[in-house]
């Protein structure tokens, strides 16, 4: 700790050349902390998905109906504990770029589904007792400064025609990672409101399968009992269906990640050179300080020591900065509902800025430390 | 003809009045001249001796426009230099003064032929005016087989002598050396003190040496002796 | 005056170590943006060029995409009697036309993606013009048959030619593959329009959309009004590349703001990269730098002389950066649009101006890089640095 003095001096001669070199490890972090909650944000339809959830789709397309009747059945099959049911409802508020999903959903039985997300029971009374009642996530909330009692309307586009709705609760979730940008209204009033040939069907079902009990066969169970009916199903785990859009989507996102990599790669290169070539420039004082009878480990510790600061010091604020950002939510307005950086991502974008340090400072610290004196002093 | 100690108009090409440069440690006050009154002629060649930090490159520097007086004046060829300032001072300095340095200060990555042309870019001259001018400066210094070589290839003496070529090649109004054969080994150095005197005898160039070395000084018309801010 | 080029381009020679960091820096920063933009170009392409400028489109007004679209018989009518409305030898050119989505399995990873099934009729051909067969022939009415585009074929299982698959609970064969110029359609598979309603149990009688060839280009805004302003309509009318355009920009905007994005957090660090390599650069040539100024080279000229050695240092890492990036161009991805819901291949697309957008984006950092060091080489102190050892 005496040689703090001497650590800081070496450090905060050249205060340009160490604030860009921390700045570029900043930088490396920020995208390398960038990149992790990009990569989290396309896969948090899987991550989030419940892990006991089943959806029941029809099985010819994605955005055929199935029909009301079905619920009955469905509950009747072995292993499954809750039923509930909604539509897309894909409208537009204002313009086409507000971009969230609307939800018809049944009152009765989704907040029991839909466990990870929390609406006070005052505002979910509010919501039962009021028909054309909405429940916000509340990033959309606050997105569009929704507060409760405000009429939102919505231009159907799926069902068309200028519809209304009351804000009667705000959502939130119990994890970090989970999508508050979702618009819930009531299902009964879409039916309600739509012409005849179109009332009594739902999108999808959503089942909880019974603890103890597997999935693949209550999945197996449900499509059998709807095989060669005029609206045959589909039945996957919550998880599947979710990780399927992520396929089809996979592309975009490895090659975000790949062309990320190579970023964050080239920018720890750049800056481990910096601070190796910062070390080369000092061989005359480090020369002196053997000959004042510093010992050769102790240079060459001085040196890693030094390299690993300016890493630390980086990472640490890259990291901060990233966190920062991504806490204002999605960049993209509105795709990437789930835009967050976990702790643990942080702790590793540290563990890397240290290795970078490391390996920087490495090869110069054993030059130095192999450093000949009277060489050194001879370049002088 | 070398004068001290006068006042008023004398006629010189380069006049000091009443020199003096006085640096700030934090509290402290260095003057590290004081006084100087000096009138250099047109063909004079001094040299200036003197104990290390006797001031006798702050003199060299203030003569050169490279900084300035905290008191007096430095007239060279009627243009008070001291009241210049900037880019005016830089201008006045490319087309009068010619610099000899120490270290050559050439410039690594150029050829010798570039080096010497350096001066030049800063005159209107074309290219080909500019190459002429360039192969006569490395023929007086006799090396103008050597145009191509970067100044790694030459010796000390080599490249003192191109930095020489390169002093003179715009052909300023003096030639300000510093220490030119501080870094030399005998014969190299002798080789370049005979330089400096053939252009002073043969073409007539001003010549104001500040050295250490007895034998160069020997070679010049004046001697004046610096120490602790007063020329004598 | 200046000094000369030689000067800096030795010097940069003299330092290459140092100044290939620089290099890199840069070049990945450039090669970064120049992927990103042609990745969101080759998407919008693909999208956009679905559409034909002489073509309109006619869907239910307030309609978000196909999907969710209805056009209904009368609809259709008024539209084939429109004088606005170019007439082939076999009557109008009008298309109307039914789109679902179905799920089948993508080659590479056996899982579902879901595939646009658009039923049309022969006419179809004709009002969109640039879809041609190249294999095998197109389906005849009635027949449980598809013609499939390029790219669905090559994604897809079971859609090559002769292939049966099963949609909707029916056996369908692949009689033919399309080429429809690299657009949004090469991804679609096509099916006749009155087999598709019963199969996927659409009600008869309705269409997603409707498009069809102008007489003249400019006569759309006369029917548009016309067709828009009538109470018995909610339609809304549009020229055919304008509907594409739109489909295409949440998409292309998620790409673009994530690619600039990192390219800027990368430029802002190439442009650290830059300003240490020039600021060590002049403290290496310190005593170089003042024997310059003493010589009598001012101010403006050893502002001018730095920042071109750093502008020299950003070109080649923008050369470098786009030539490194250039091989990408024509790569084939593909991704799930969300405006249409359907899976899209599409292909990198690199143009002339993206790559000079690079190259400029290189020089900014350069200048960013190399200004303020320059300004430092200008203000060095002259006497102290000369004699600096």
């Amino acid at each position: 700790m005496r040689f703090l003095p001497l650590l800081a001096a070496n450090l905060f001669r050249k205060k340009v050349r160490t604030t860009l070199t921390v700045g570029s490890f900043a930088v490396a972090l920020f995208l390398f902390c960038l990149l992790v909650t990009i990569r989290g944000a396309f896969n948090q339809g899987v991550e989030a998905a419940g892990a006991d959830r089943i959806l029941v789709i029809n099985k010819t397309s994605l955005i055929q109906p199935l029909p009301l009747a079905y619920r009955d059945r469905i509950l009747r099959v072995a292993g499954v504990q809750h039923v509930t049911f909604a539509n897309w409802f894909g409208g537009v508020y204002q313009d086409e770029r507000n971009f969230f999903a609307q939800f018809a959903i049944d009152h009765t039985t989704y907040r029991d589904m839909y466990t990870e997300f929390v609406v006070p029971d005052d505002q979910w009374e509010a919501f039962v007792a009021d028909k054309a009642g909405c429940i916000v996530g509340a990033a959309t909330a606050e997105r569009f400064g929704f507060e409760i009692g405000d009429r939102v309307p919505i231009k159907g586009a799926i069902y068309p025609g200028e519809w209304q709705f009351n804000v009667r609760g705000i959502y939130h979730g119990r994890r970090p990672n989970d999508d508050l940008t979702q618009f819930w209204f009531r299902w009964d009033y879409l039916d309600e409101k739509v012409p005849s040939f179109a009332k009594g069907y739902v999108g999808w079902y959503t089942v909880r399968v019974a603890p103890g009990q597997e999935m693949v066969p209550v999945s197996r169970a449900i499509d059998d009992g709807f095989a060669n009916s005029p609206f045959e199903t589909r039945t996957q785990s919550e998880q599947a269906f979710m990780a399927s859009f992520v396929e089809q989507m996979g592309n975009i996102e490895l090659l975000m990640l790949a062309i990320g990599g190579v970023v964050v790669f080239t920018l720890l290169l750049v800056t481990g050179n910096t601070m190796a070539t910062a070390v080369r420039e000092r061989t005359g004082e480090l020369a002196v300080l053997k000959t004042v009878g510093f010992t050769d480990p102790f240079v060459m510790g001085l040196v890693l020591v030094e390299s690993v600061l300016i890493a630390a010091a980086g990472g640490v604020v890259g990291i901060a900065l990233a966190k920062l950002f991504t806490l204002q939510g999605d960049p993209t307005g509105g795709m990437l509902p789930a835009f967050y950086l976990p702790s643990w991502a942080m702790a590793a974008a540290l563990g890397l800025a240290l290795a970078v340090g490391v390996a920087a400072g490495l090869l110069p610290a054993v030059g130095a430390m192999r450093l000949q004196v009277v060489q050194a002093l001879r370049k002088v | 003809m070398v004068r001290l100690g006068l006042n008023g108009d004398s006629g010189a090409l380069i006049t000091l009045r009443d020199l003096g440069k006085t640096y700030h440690r934090g509290s402290e006050e260095l003057h590290v001249l004081q006084g100087i009154n000096l009138d250099v002629d047109k063909g004079d060649f001094v040299a200036f001796m003197g104990p290390s930090g006797s001031g006798k490159s702050t003199l060299l520097n203030l003569v050169g426009g490279l900084d300035v007086p905290t008191t007096g004046s430095v007239t060279v060829a009627g243009d008070e230099i001291t009241r210049l300032s900037g880019s005016r001072l830089t201008a006045w300095r490319a087309r009068h003064v010619g610099f000899v340095f120490q270290l050559y200060n050439l410039i690594p990555v150029l050829s010798a032929l570039r080096n010497v042309e350096l001066p030049l870019l800063l005159t209107p001259l074309s290219r080909t005016e500019r190459r002429r001018h360039v192969e006569t400066a490395l023929s007086v210094v006799g090396l103008k087989d050597r145009a191509q070589h970067k100044p790694r290839e030459l010796s000390g003496g080599q490249q003192q002598r191109v930095a020489i070529a390169r002093a003179i090649v715009a052909d300023p109004t003096f030639l300000l050396c510093d220490e030119p054969t501080g870094d030399l080994d005998r014969k190299s150095a002798d080789e370049i003190l005979e330089l400096l005197e053939r252009l002073v005898d043969d073409h007539g160039k001003t010549v104001l040496m500040v050295t250490h070395d007895p034998r160069a000084a020997e070679r010049a018309h004046a001697v004046l002796h610096l120490d602790k801010g007063v020329l004598t | 005056m200046a000094l000369p080029l030689v000067y800096n381009v030795e010097s940069v020679r003299a330092r290459w170590t140092a100044s290939i960091v620089a290099v890199l820096g840069i070049a990945g920063s450039v090669g970064v943006f120049v992927a990103m933009l042609a990745l969101a170009n080759g998407f919008r392409a693909a999208v956009v060029t679905s559409g034909s400028p002489e073509n309109l489109m006619v869907r239910r007004a307030g309609a978000t995409s196909e999907i969710d679209s209805a056009v209904n018989l009368e609809q259709l009518r008024a539209i084939e009697d429109a004088p606005e409305v170019r007439r082939g030898s076999a009557g109008p050119l009008v298309s109307p036309e039914v789109v679902v989505i179905a799920a089948l399995p993508l080659k590479k990873t056996g899982t579902d993606a879901n595939v646009q099934l658009r039923g049309v009729y022969a006419r179809a051909l004709e009002v969109h013009d640039r879809v041609r067969i190249v294999r095998g022939r197109f389906f005849r009415p009635g027949l449980y048959e598809l013609v499939v585009g390029g790219n669905a074929t090559e994604s897809y299982r079971n859609l090559g030619l002769g292939d049966a698959v099963s949609l909707g609970g029916s056996v369908f064969t692949v009689v033919g593959v399309f080429d429809a110029g690299g657009s949004a359609f090469d991804s679609e598979v096509w099916v006749d329009a009155d087999v598709l309603i019963p199969t996927y149990q659409r009600p008869r009688g309705f269409y997603q959309s409707v498009t069809a060839r102008l007489a003249a280009p400019d006569a759309l805004d006369g029917l548009k009004r016309r067709l828009e302003a009538d109470p018995r309509f909610t339609v809304q009318i549009e020229r055919e590349t304008d509907y594409y355009a739109r489909a295409s920009r949440m998409m292309t905007g998620m790409i673009l703001g994530l690619g600039s994005l990192v390219a800027v957090v990368m430029g802002v660090g190439a442009v650290f990269g830059a300003l240490n390599t020039m600021y060590s650069a002049v403290a290496e040539r310190s005593r170089e730098i003042a024997t310059l100024r003493a010589l009598g080279f001012g101010a403006g000229a050893m502002v001018g002389s730095f920042v071109v050695e750093a502008l020299l240092i950003s070109a080649v890492g923008g050369l470098v950066g786009c030539a490194a990036v250039l091989p990408i161009n024509g790569l084939t991805t593909s991704t799930l649009n969300f405006q249409t819901f359907s899976h899209l291949a599409f292909a990198f697309q690199v143009t002339p101006s993206l790559l000079a957008g690079g190259l400029a984006f290189a020089l900014l950092m350069g200048l960013c890089g190399g200004v303020p060091p320059a300004i430092r080489a200008a203000r060095l102190p002259v006497a102290v640095a000369l004699r600096d050892l």
